[in-house]
């Protein structure tokens, strides 16, 4: 971790990963949507909007992802002060906030065929809708506060109070009874999704993945660039 | 000990007392948050605490095998909805769901009447977590290992 | 082809499938565009600010 704190380096390693990783997502996206969309066979049960399930899975898996990723990240900034967690933590928002409102505008598209309504007010959709809240207000504290330091701080708090939300929406369609359904991949008897569904389930999941990794490579440069701009910019009004 | 330590012990306390917190909070508000109660939930409830007739609730189950009926003026339907405990009466008129059939997961909104009887004014499918082909459901129906449709 | 109309029937659900895949896809691409966007004009503004120094600090010597 302390090695890739040197900022040339992490720059390096950056331009080196983010092609990879943004060609791996492309190929991957292609091959997952080709088998959601056509190969896999329709439901039992749900028919062909259960093909809605390749893109909404992947997405609130991501969800919830990004957000422990931020949250370590914060940690990992507050505690041993490392020069890139924050940024890695700042940078990572906007792409989780994003699968987020696409778990949710999904989820919701895939419920009024299936279960005869757009949104229910149950524990699992609503501490998702608060954890799409609690992105905006993290990148939001990030915006407001003038000092750069001030602000990581503040929102690293932000961030490991929230964290509490990501056990309570994994769990919350065991702890309550909900409209949503329990799991289906990571439960302890095994998935019950069918291998034919499965498969492309998880080439869809690794796209995402690979999709973030190339995004995070990209907004770091950005931040750690936009660092140095404002320092420089500093430096020239105050000589 | 170092100054990091101090700030992981101060972090890692710090989640700690908030996770005790968030749970006694939402321990606390069990009885509000509730988003459906099951037909022996109910039951359970009636006994301790009456829920008046009229008053907006949520039911959730299985529609009962052999239950499903339309009612004497043609348009409303009438179902049992059970929990393998306890079943409960339910009569609704409106639109029903796709998934609605006997053994499907359903929740319902409504009130409850007088005779028990509950009065839905919406009634939502709930499927579950099992995802497989129709032919591979077929074929579990064909080797009698079909396990129904499970919660 | 009626297997082509079928395919974008998506068995009377079309309503709903193709909607949710598109805004996916148009939310992942924005995402994208505006991420790398942002990347490289920081690289520009970083390297024109670069620029600018090391000529004020030739002009100066």
């Amino acid at each position: 971790m302390h090695y890739f704190a040197n900022p040339a380096r992490f720059t390096r390693l950056a331009g080196i990963i983010q092609p990879w990783a943004g060609a791996l997502a492309a190929i991957l996206l292609v091959v997952g949507l080709y088998l959601a969309l056509v190969v896999v066979p329709a439901d039992y049960q749900q028919g062909d909007t259960v093909r809605i399930m390749f893109v909404h899975v992947p997405s609130a898996w991501m969800a919830m992802f990004c957000y422990s990723f931020l949250a370590v990240a914060s940690a990992i900034a507050l505690i041993w002060k490392h020069p890139l967690a924050d940024l890695a933590a700042k940078a990572s928002a906007p792409i989780g906030a994003g699968f987020t409102f696409l778990a949710l505008v999904t989820g919701s598209i895939w419920g009024k065929p299936m279960w005869g309504t757009w949104w229910v007010w149950d524990a699992r959709l609503t501490s998702v809708l608060i954890l799409f809240f609690l992105y905006l207000g993290y990148m939001a504290l990030w915006q407001s506060i003038e000092d750069g330091q001030k602000a990581a701080k503040a929102a690293a708090v932000l961030a490991l109070v929230g964290a509490i939300n990501v056990p309570i929406i994994k769990f919350s369609v065991d702890w309550w009874n909900t409209l949503h359904q329990p799991a289906s991949v990571l439960r302890m008897d095994g998935p019950a999704i069918h291998p034919s569904m499965l498969w492309p389930l998880l080439i869809m999941a690794l796209a995402f993945k690979a999709y973030f990794v190339a995004l995070l490579m990209a907004r770091m440069r950005m931040e750690l660039n936009l660092r140095r701009i404002r320092a420089l910019r500093l430096a020239e009004r105050t000589s | 000990m170092t100054r990091k330590q101090r700030r992981l012990y101060i972090v890692g306390g710090f989640m700690l007392i908030f996770a005790a917190a968030a749970a006694l909070v939402l321990m606390a508000f069990e009885e509000n948050i509730v988003f459906f109660y099951s037909p022996s939930e109910l039951a359970q409830k009636m006994k301790e605490q009456p829920i008046p007739p009229g008053r907006r609730l949520r039911i959730g189950g299985l529609v009962e095998e052999d239950s499903v009926q339309r009612d004497a003026d043609g348009v409303t339907m009438i179902f049992r909805v059970t929990d393998t405990v306890d079943v409960l009466p339910v009569r609704f008129r409106g639109l029903l769901p796709d998934l609605f059939r006997e053994g499907q997961g359903i929740v319902a909104e409504g009130s409850l009447a007088a005779d028990g009887t509950f009065v839905a004014t919406e009634v939502l499918a709930k499927h579950d977590e099992t995802y497989m082909p129709k032919e591979v459901a077929e074929a579990l129906k064909k080797a009698g290992q079909w396990q129904g449709d499970p919660k | 082809m009626d297997g082509m109309g079928q395919f974008f029937a998506m068995g009377g659900y079309a309503f709903y499938v193709w909607p949710a895949f598109a805004i996916v896809l148009v939310v992942m691409a924005l995402l994208w565009f505006a991420s790398v966007r942002g990347w490289r004009k920081s690289e520009q503004t970083l390297a024109a600010l670069r620029r600018n120094r090391r000529q004020r600090e030739s002009d100066e010597a």
